[in-house]
């Protein structure tokens, strides 16, 4: 039974029916159909901007063979539209010829309730809470000049038909809650931002007066930059935090372990499996199996069970993240990797949650050990060049290193490396392990998904700061 | 293929008269549909081809000074008259803001179309991947080209209708030809990667495919082999397509929103000097066939050219109806962001500015977000190549440059090479004296 094809004049039967007619000599292809319900709910400048929310369904039909994908998509979802997307596919590979492989692996797992987030919490009490965030934050103190907060909930119900009339289902919640403030002192402006979320109602991380921390969080890191001086320039030792750092990972690590680069050959590892990529002490997982977490999938956007897919072990380079297409081209299974921003995108390997695991030692050892240096709390956005290695990320809470002490805070500098030996100048693995709060959003070709990321403290050997200090 | 305005019409028509039965006192909806087809190739080989087709709504009612949005792709008439139910009932309970409305009647644009943002031209997919290949043959002529990133070309149309309770209906259609290229060369066990793309309202317009391949490969070979610098203070010349990044953050910087909550470095520059005496910045938005033409902003106000930097000095705001409120302004059209916005040529030529000092960098890409508007702070990683004695003497990677936009402003001096190629435009720029982190 379809849940999505409800309202349209398009039957099951008739889809599957499309669905044969166009994949039966195609490798690989199926009828995805979504339906996104998303709210966003602002206040901003001590207002309530307005309350917004958007309904998007459609259907993304994709035929591959061989290495060439056919993909149409409509928001019309409609038999007349279905047809003209199944000739559509028909003719690009009117020359080739495939062999479909019906069996996929089934799953009963499921990592999150089937809840529609919007709904669980009434529009009036979002509005409240804002209106609460707001007023706690400005009464903090007086050097807090704007704050903006904002709920975000989404719910999305996915269904992938295969050829052989399996339907897949799966159903997705997902909120974020983020505040931002600025704070003028003495003429200097600085902000924060602090956000939380996951596959679970608003609620769950805002109970017993929860609110309050995201607000102090983002108070206090604001208050902290207040005081921040001008970042050092050069290469020096690093040690990151625990949690959200890990985005390093994502970057440095994470990107140029996702199959499509592998296969085509345009990433620094496609010949590194079984090789050292770095530090004995470094085990890396992508792992879309983690209750309530913003990255995790029941199922992949190809009706693959998500699973904890080992990258790194001990240092050594075992798996990339794969999606069907990649898999087979590579002789290799799909490890659930396989994702899209809405069905208006192609299937791209994709991360889920990339975490990093514990090692032996303790933060304090780190900064202990470094003479000159900086140890990274925060960061903003970071990005990569999966052809060449070099990734940046952007500080957003750092501070000296000094004889082995914690000292001022800096400004927001730019680190940047190069992936492949990054990794191998980790001297030191945590055993704090952290993961994010749940913010996560990660770009490739133009689509945005949700992600995670987790690791302990990091020391590494040896990193470019971008700061203005010589 | 692309619906009509009739068809637009009348979506936004059940839209506008619906809202007002259901106590609507204003309203306005935006009616879009857009079709594209896009192919990618790789090594010479087709790798996709996808066909979108997009239709939706974004739907605001007013109930006094109330407010609410509402956006769909649904629009089955039974699904539709749900929406804007639900999007009624959320404006009842959300709060007043007494600066919620319209916008000014007066303002509205009125008059003819010419500013030629539509090219009929239909290319048949086989068309498209003929193109594309000729550019990837051209990149994979030179020697060190070993793969690519895919390469490809979209066709894109799209038309809408902006209707609203106080009488402004009016719609257009624009179109968009994209061609891309991205290679890969390899060399002594360096691999980089760099890529050319051509976009443009006009198919005749865009780059021809052996242009587009032979630039790709060009600049993906001249960074190979890099080298990482020394930290040290340096005069930096952004090529083009890294310079034309400083106009967005400047564009962040002075919207009438961050104007009116004070979250920008700019605050309180408003006719003072941001720039050094011979920048000027105009965003024009009535450049026939440009990217960043249109006629009108989402709230139907026509958008007027602008001088927005004058010999050095800020001289106007990027502004809407609301955050205009706040400050006292008008709106000039500017609720959907800047249009084609640029730097007026400088007074140098392109071999003056390499020439200007013995020793500079030439950066050709930066990765990284940049800039903080707040603060003003300025930091990417970046690559690019040395310059010594006006020549190209090695490719520089792994480096980070660093500096505040109050200071970058005032030291750059533009060469003469503006081209209209994107709808942010700048010609080659230097900047003196920034930090560049390396070893």
């Amino acid at each position: 039974m379809s849940d999505l094809l409800k309202n349209s004049d398009l039957s099951l039967d008739t889809a599957d029916k499309i669905v044969s007619d166009t994949l039966h000599d195609c490798d690989d292809g199926e009828l995805y159909i979504e339906d996104t319900k998303f709210e966003t709910v602002t206040l901003d400048d001590n207002k309530i901007k307005s309350s917004e929310y958007s309904i998007d369904s459609g259907y993304g039909f994709r035929a591959i063979t061989d290495d060439v994908i056919a993909y149409s998509h409509s928001n019309e979802i409609s038999e007349e539209s279905l047809k003209k997307s199944s000739e559509n596919l028909k003719s690009t590979l009117k020359s080739k010829k495939g062999t479909y492989n019906s069996e996929i692996k089934k799953t009963n797992q499921k990592f999150y309730n089937d809840i529609d987030p919007i709904e669980t919490k009434s529009l009036n009490a979002k509005i409240e809470l804002l209106n609460l965030m707001n007023e706690y934050s400005r009464s903090k103190d007086q050097s807090v000049k704007q704050v903006s907060a904002s709920f975000l909930g989404e719910k999305k119900n996915v269904e992938i038909l295969r050829l052989g009339g399996e339907l897949l289902k799966d159903s997705r919640p997902l909120v974020r809650i983020n505040i931002s403030m600025m704070v003028e002192k003495n003429g200097r402006k600085e902000t924060a931002v602090y956000g939380v979320g996951g596959r679970q109602s608003y609620d769950e991380y805002l109970k017993d007066g929860s609110w309050k921390k995201l607000c102090d969080e983002a108070f206090r890191i604001a208050t902290t930059n207040l005081k921040s001086k001008p970042s050092p320039a050069g290469e020096m030792k690093v040690v990151l935090g625990p949690g959200w750092p890990a985005i390093l990972i994502h970057e440095a690590i994470g990107h140029g372990l996702e199959g499509d680069f592998n296969r085509k050959k345009t990433s620094v590892f496609h010949n590194l499996v079984g090789r050292r990529v770095a530090s004995e002490g470094v085990t890396i997982i992508d792992d879309g199996t983690i209750d309530n977490r913003r990255g995790s999938l029941n199922i992949d956007d190809e009706g693959t069970p998500t699973e904890r897919t080992v990258l790194i072990e001990k240092g050594i380079l075992k798996n990339f993240m794969q999606d069907r297409l990649n898999a087979r081209l590579m002789n290799t299974k799909s490890t659930g990797n396989g994702r899209r921003e809405n069905y208006k995108h192609i299937v791209l390997p994709r991360m889920r949650n990339t975490i990093m695991l514990n090692g032996t030692h303790t933060q304090e050892e780190m900064i202990n050990s470094v003479n000159k240096g900086i140890f990274a709390v925060s960061f903003g956005g970071g990005q990569v060049d999966i052809t060449s290695g070099k990734f940046v990320f952007n500080c957003t809470e750092a501070y000296e290193i000094v004889d082995g002490k914690i000292g001022a805070p800096l400004k927001g500098a730019t680190l940047i490396g190069d992936g492949p030996s990054s990794l191998k100048e980790v001297l030191m693995v945590g055993n704090n392990m952290m993961l994010d709060p749940g913010i996560g959003t990660c770009g490739k070709s133009g689509q945005g998904v949700p992600v995670g990321v987790g690791q302990p403290s990091l020391l590494i050997d040896n990193m470019t700061v971008g700061g203005t200090q010589l | 293929m692309i619906k009509e305005k009739d068809y637009l019409n009348n979506i936004a028509e059940q839209c506008l008269s619906k809202s007002n039965k259901l106590g609507s006192t204003d309203v306005s909806v935006m009616v879009m549909h857009s079709v594209s087809e896009d192919v990618s190739v790789r090594n010479r080989k087709l790798d996709g081809s996808t066909r979108s087709e997009n239709l939706g709504i974004t739907l605001t009612t007013y109930i006094g000074k109330k407010k609410s949005t509402i956006s769909s792709s649904d629009l089955h008439t039974k699904n539709l008259d749900g929406l804007i139910n639900r999007c009624v009932e959320s404006t009842k309970i959300t709060p007043e803001d007494e600066l919620n409305s319209l916008a000014d009647k007066e303002l509205y644009f009125k008059g003819d179309k010419e500013l030629d943002l539509y090219d009929e031209t239909v290319l048949e997919n086989k068309k498209k991947i003929e193109y594309i290949n000729e550019a990837e043959e051209e990149a994979f002529s030179r020697k060190d080209i070993v793969n690519t990133n895919g390469s490809g070309f979209s066709q894109n149309k799209s038309n809408f209708i902006l209707a609203n309770s106080s009488g402004f209906s009016d719609g257009y259609k624009t179109s968009q030809f994209t061609a891309y290229c991205e290679v890969v060369s390899k060399n002594n066990g360096s691999m980089e990667r760099d890529y050319e793309y051509s976009s443009k309202r006009f198919f005749n317009d865009i780059l021809k495919p052996k242009q587009l391949g032979s630039k790709a490969a060009e600049l993906a070979l001249k960074k190979l082999n890099p080298k990482k610098i020394k930290s040290e203070k340096l005069n930096i010349i952004f090529d083009k397509r890294i310079a034309k990044g400083f106009l967005s953050s400047f564009s962040s910087a002075i919207s009438s929103s961050a104007f009116a909550k004070g979250t920008t470095f700019l605050k309180d520059k408003l006719n003072k000097k941001v720039f050094g005496d011979k920048i000027n910045i105009q965003d024009k938005a009535d450049i026939k066939k440009a990217n960043g033409s249109r006629y009108f902003d989402i709230e139907g106000v026509k958008t007027k050219p602008l001088e927005l930097v004058k010999d050095g000095a800020l001289n106007d705001l990027l502004i809407d109806t609301y955050n205009g409120k706040k400050i006292k302004k008008k709106s000039n059209g500017r609720a959907s962001g800047s249009s084609n916005l640029y730097f007026l040529n400088g007074d140098l030529s392109f071999e003056e500015l390499l020439n200007s000092t013995k020793k500079l960098l030439y950066i050709t890409e930066t990765i990284g977000r940049g800039s903080n508007i707040i603060t003003g702070d300025y930091s990417v990683g970046a690559s690019g190549l040395m310059v010594e004695n006006g020549e190209f003497s090695y490719p520089v990677s792994e480096i980070t440059i660093a500096g505040n936009l109050n200071n970058i402003y005032k030291n750059i001096s533009l060469a003469n090479d503006l081209e209209f190629n994107y709808s942010t435009n700048s010609p080659t720029m230097l900047v003196e004296g920034m930090i560049v982190g390396g070893k």
